[in-house]
Protein backbone atom coordinates (compact mmCIF):
# COMPACT_ATOMS: atom_id res chain seq x y z
CA UNK A 1 0.00 0.00 0.00
CA UNK A 2 1.55 3.26 -1.06
CA UNK A 3 1.93 5.96 1.35
CA UNK A 4 -0.15 9.32 2.04
CA UNK A 5 -0.85 9.50 -1.54
CA UNK A 6 -3.95 11.84 -2.35
CA UNK A 7 -4.68 13.16 -5.53
CA UNK A 8 -7.12 15.67 -5.31
CA UNK A 9 -10.33 15.96 -7.28
CA UNK A 10 -10.10 17.81 -10.52
CA UNK A 11 -11.72 20.88 -10.10
CA UNK A 12 -13.47 22.80 -13.26
CA UNK A 13 -15.64 26.34 -13.34
CA UNK A 14 -16.68 28.57 -16.05
CA UNK A 15 -19.48 30.94 -16.62
CA UNK A 16 -21.98 31.90 -19.67
CA UNK A 17 -24.02 34.80 -19.71
CA UNK A 18 -27.88 33.93 -19.47
CA UNK A 19 -29.84 35.65 -22.34
CA UNK A 20 -33.16 33.74 -21.82
CA UNK A 21 -35.69 36.30 -22.65
CA UNK A 22 -37.23 35.85 -18.88
CA UNK A 23 -34.55 34.39 -16.88
CA UNK A 24 -34.05 31.36 -15.53
CA UNK A 25 -37.79 29.92 -15.22
CA UNK A 26 -38.94 26.99 -15.03
CA UNK A 27 -37.89 25.23 -18.14
CA UNK A 28 -34.32 26.10 -18.33
CA UNK A 29 -34.14 25.34 -14.67
CA UNK A 30 -35.36 21.45 -15.35
CA UNK A 31 -32.88 21.29 -18.59
CA UNK A 32 -29.88 22.32 -16.53
CA UNK A 33 -30.89 20.15 -13.92
CA UNK A 34 -31.04 17.17 -15.35
CA UNK A 35 -27.94 17.85 -17.88
CA UNK A 36 -26.42 18.43 -14.24
CA UNK A 37 -27.46 14.96 -13.04
CA UNK A 38 -25.92 13.45 -15.33
CA UNK A 39 -22.35 13.59 -13.69
CA UNK A 40 -20.87 12.37 -11.28
CA UNK A 41 -18.85 15.70 -10.34
CA UNK A 42 -20.34 18.00 -7.45
CA UNK A 43 -21.32 20.80 -9.70
CA UNK A 44 -22.45 24.77 -7.84
CA UNK A 45 -24.18 27.07 -9.96
CA UNK A 46 -23.57 30.78 -8.32
CA UNK A 47 -24.98 34.07 -9.56
CA UNK A 48 -21.26 35.96 -8.49
CA UNK A 49 -17.77 34.60 -8.68
CA UNK A 50 -18.28 34.98 -4.86
CA UNK A 51 -21.37 33.12 -4.41
CA UNK A 52 -23.69 32.11 -2.58
CA UNK A 53 -23.23 28.62 -4.42
CA UNK A 54 -26.38 26.10 -5.07
CA UNK A 55 -26.39 22.84 -6.27
CA UNK A 56 -26.97 22.85 -9.80
CA UNK A 57 -28.34 19.10 -9.39
CA UNK A 58 -31.18 20.93 -7.12
CA UNK A 59 -34.06 21.68 -9.32
CA UNK A 60 -36.06 23.28 -6.40
CA UNK A 61 -33.22 25.32 -5.59
CA UNK A 62 -31.76 26.10 -8.77
CA UNK A 63 -35.78 27.52 -9.66
CA UNK A 64 -35.71 29.22 -6.61
CA UNK A 65 -32.72 31.18 -7.48
CA UNK A 66 -35.11 33.10 -10.00
CA UNK A 67 -31.53 34.03 -12.13
CA UNK A 68 -32.81 36.98 -14.64
CA UNK A 69 -32.03 37.62 -18.18
CA UNK A 70 -28.45 39.52 -18.29
CA UNK A 71 -27.01 37.75 -15.00
CA UNK A 72 -24.14 35.86 -15.57
CA UNK A 73 -24.38 32.06 -14.34
CA UNK A 74 -21.21 30.65 -12.63
CA UNK A 75 -20.43 26.85 -12.77
CA UNK A 76 -17.93 25.12 -10.02
CA UNK A 77 -17.15 20.94 -10.36
CA UNK A 78 -15.51 18.75 -8.08
CA UNK A 79 -14.96 15.36 -9.35
CA UNK A 80 -13.27 13.25 -11.97
CA UNK A 81 -15.91 14.55 -15.11
CA UNK A 82 -15.77 17.75 -13.51
CA UNK A 83 -14.22 19.76 -16.36
CA UNK A 84 -16.90 17.46 -18.72
CA UNK A 85 -19.80 19.25 -16.78
CA UNK A 86 -18.68 22.40 -16.96
CA UNK A 87 -18.53 22.62 -20.40
CA UNK A 88 -21.87 21.32 -20.93
CA UNK A 89 -23.37 23.34 -18.74
CA UNK A 90 -21.83 26.70 -19.83
CA UNK A 91 -22.66 25.24 -23.62
CA UNK A 92 -26.44 25.07 -22.39
CA UNK A 93 -26.78 28.11 -21.33
CA UNK A 94 -24.84 29.71 -24.16
CA UNK A 95 -27.19 27.75 -26.97
CA UNK A 96 -30.43 29.26 -24.98
CA UNK A 97 -31.46 25.97 -23.64
CA UNK A 98 -32.08 24.62 -26.79
CA UNK A 99 -35.37 26.54 -26.73
CA UNK A 100 -36.32 26.82 -30.73
CA UNK A 101 -38.24 29.89 -31.79
CA UNK A 102 -42.07 29.35 -31.27
CA UNK A 103 -41.05 27.33 -27.96
CA UNK A 104 -43.83 29.50 -25.56
CA UNK A 105 -42.76 31.44 -22.64
CA UNK A 106 -43.05 28.70 -19.81
CA UNK B 1 -29.90 4.65 -15.16
CA UNK B 2 -32.83 2.19 -16.79
CA UNK B 3 -35.83 2.81 -14.55
CA UNK B 4 -36.74 5.98 -12.81
CA UNK B 5 -39.67 6.22 -10.04
CA UNK B 6 -43.23 6.39 -11.80
CA UNK B 7 -45.52 9.54 -11.42
CA UNK B 8 -48.83 9.32 -11.15
CA UNK B 9 -50.94 12.76 -11.31
CA UNK B 10 -54.42 12.66 -9.69
CA UNK B 11 -56.97 15.63 -9.78
CA UNK B 12 -60.62 15.89 -9.35
CA UNK B 13 -60.76 17.38 -12.97
CA UNK B 14 -59.40 15.26 -15.81
CA UNK B 15 -58.57 18.71 -17.23
CA UNK B 16 -56.48 19.23 -14.58
CA UNK B 17 -54.77 16.03 -14.35
CA UNK B 18 -54.07 15.98 -18.12
CA UNK B 19 -52.77 19.39 -18.58
CA UNK B 20 -50.26 18.16 -15.55
CA UNK B 21 -49.55 15.10 -17.51
CA UNK B 22 -48.43 17.33 -20.40
CA UNK B 23 -46.71 19.80 -18.91
CA UNK B 24 -44.79 17.05 -17.15
CA UNK B 25 -44.08 15.36 -21.13
CA UNK B 26 -42.89 18.59 -22.75
CA UNK B 27 -40.80 20.24 -19.45
CA UNK B 28 -39.35 17.21 -18.41
CA UNK B 29 -39.74 14.53 -21.48
CA UNK B 30 -40.65 10.77 -21.94
CA UNK B 31 -37.98 8.80 -20.00
CA UNK B 32 -40.60 8.48 -16.86
CA UNK B 33 -43.53 6.54 -16.58
CA UNK B 34 -46.51 9.19 -15.77
CA UNK B 35 -49.97 8.01 -16.00
CA UNK B 36 -53.31 10.13 -14.98
CA UNK B 37 -56.23 10.04 -13.64
CA UNK B 38 -59.54 12.72 -12.71
CA UNK B 39 -62.84 12.82 -12.78
CA UNK B 40 -65.82 11.13 -10.77
CA UNK B 41 -66.60 7.35 -12.12
CA UNK B 42 -69.51 8.82 -13.16
CA UNK B 43 -68.51 11.98 -14.58
CA UNK B 44 -67.90 14.84 -13.13
CA UNK B 45 -65.87 16.00 -10.45
CA UNK B 46 -64.15 13.35 -8.65
CA UNK B 47 -61.38 10.72 -7.95
CA UNK B 48 -61.98 7.12 -8.20
CA UNK B 49 -60.03 4.40 -5.92
CA UNK B 50 -60.10 2.41 -9.15
CA UNK B 51 -59.26 4.89 -11.54
CA UNK B 52 -55.88 5.89 -9.57
CA UNK B 53 -55.29 1.79 -9.04
CA UNK B 54 -55.38 1.46 -12.47
CA UNK B 55 -52.83 4.49 -13.41
CA UNK B 56 -50.72 3.15 -10.38
CA UNK B 57 -49.97 0.22 -12.86
CA UNK B 58 -49.88 1.79 -15.80
CA UNK B 59 -46.66 4.37 -14.02
CA UNK B 60 -45.16 0.93 -12.02
CA UNK B 61 -41.72 0.96 -11.99
CA UNK B 62 -39.52 -1.03 -9.74
CA UNK B 63 -37.96 2.03 -8.45
CA UNK B 64 -41.48 3.13 -7.14
CA UNK B 65 -44.62 5.67 -7.58
CA UNK B 66 -44.66 8.90 -6.12
CA UNK B 67 -48.36 10.31 -6.63
CA UNK B 68 -49.40 14.17 -6.67
CA UNK B 69 -52.87 15.19 -5.39
CA UNK B 70 -54.85 17.71 -5.38
CA UNK B 71 -57.39 18.12 -2.69
CA UNK B 72 -59.22 15.60 -0.01
CA UNK B 73 -60.79 12.66 -1.75
CA UNK B 74 -57.95 12.61 -4.47
CA UNK B 75 -55.43 12.41 -1.19
CA UNK B 76 -57.69 9.76 0.65
CA UNK B 77 -58.52 7.51 -2.41
CA UNK B 78 -55.02 7.56 -3.40
CA UNK B 79 -54.22 6.16 0.06
CA UNK B 80 -56.99 3.65 0.07
CA UNK B 81 -55.61 2.74 -3.36
CA UNK B 82 -51.97 1.85 -2.16
CA UNK B 83 -53.88 -0.47 0.36
CA UNK B 84 -55.39 -2.62 -2.09
CA UNK B 85 -52.12 -3.22 -3.30
CA UNK B 86 -50.22 -6.33 -3.61
CA UNK B 87 -48.15 -5.87 -0.31
CA UNK B 88 -45.11 -6.26 -1.95
CA UNK B 89 -45.91 -3.02 -3.82
CA UNK B 90 -47.11 -1.29 -0.98
CA UNK B 91 -44.05 0.02 0.34
CA UNK B 92 -43.30 1.32 -2.89
CA UNK B 93 -45.83 3.74 -3.27
CA UNK B 94 -46.30 7.43 -2.19
CA UNK B 95 -48.64 10.40 -1.55
CA UNK B 96 -46.50 13.51 -2.21
CA UNK B 97 -47.22 16.57 -0.15
CA UNK B 98 -46.78 19.01 -2.58
CA UNK B 99 -48.65 21.16 -4.60
CA UNK B 100 -50.16 18.84 -7.91
CA UNK B 101 -48.63 20.75 -11.02
CA UNK B 102 -45.34 21.61 -9.46
CA UNK B 103 -45.16 19.05 -7.23
CA UNK B 104 -45.57 16.78 -10.60
CA UNK B 105 -42.70 18.65 -12.73
CA UNK B 106 -40.09 18.85 -9.99
CA UNK B 107 -40.77 15.01 -8.95
CA UNK B 108 -40.49 14.05 -12.50
CA UNK B 109 -37.19 16.31 -12.66
CA UNK B 110 -36.10 14.62 -9.99
CA UNK B 111 -37.06 11.34 -10.89
CA UNK B 112 -35.20 11.58 -14.64
CA UNK B 113 -31.77 11.69 -12.83
CA UNK B 114 -32.50 8.08 -11.28
CA UNK B 115 -32.95 9.17 -7.92
CA UNK B 116 -34.97 7.11 -5.44
CA UNK B 117 -38.47 7.30 -4.24
CA UNK B 118 -37.65 8.75 -1.07
CA UNK B 119 -35.27 11.60 -2.88
CA UNK B 120 -38.13 12.47 -5.25
CA UNK B 121 -40.95 12.56 -2.78
CA UNK B 122 -38.56 14.71 -0.40
CA UNK B 123 -37.83 17.24 -3.48
CA UNK B 124 -41.00 17.53 -4.38
CA UNK B 125 -42.23 18.54 -0.42
CA UNK B 126 -39.17 20.92 -0.38
CA UNK B 127 -41.18 22.93 -2.59
CA UNK B 128 -44.43 23.29 -0.11
CA UNK B 129 -44.36 26.41 1.87
CA UNK B 130 -44.65 23.99 5.15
Amino acid sequence: MSATQKTPAPHAAGTALLTHAVGLHARPSVKLTKLAKQFAARIDLGLSDAGPWIDAKSIVKVMAAKAPQGSTLHFRAEGADAAEAVTALVGLVERDFDEGAGDGGA
Amino acid sequence: MTETVGIVIVSHSPDVARGTADMVRQMVGEEIPLAWCGGAPGGGLGSSVEAIMAAIEQAWSEKGVAIMVDLGGAETNSEMAIEMLPPERQGRVVVCNAPIVEGAVIAATEASGGASLEEVKRTAEELSPS
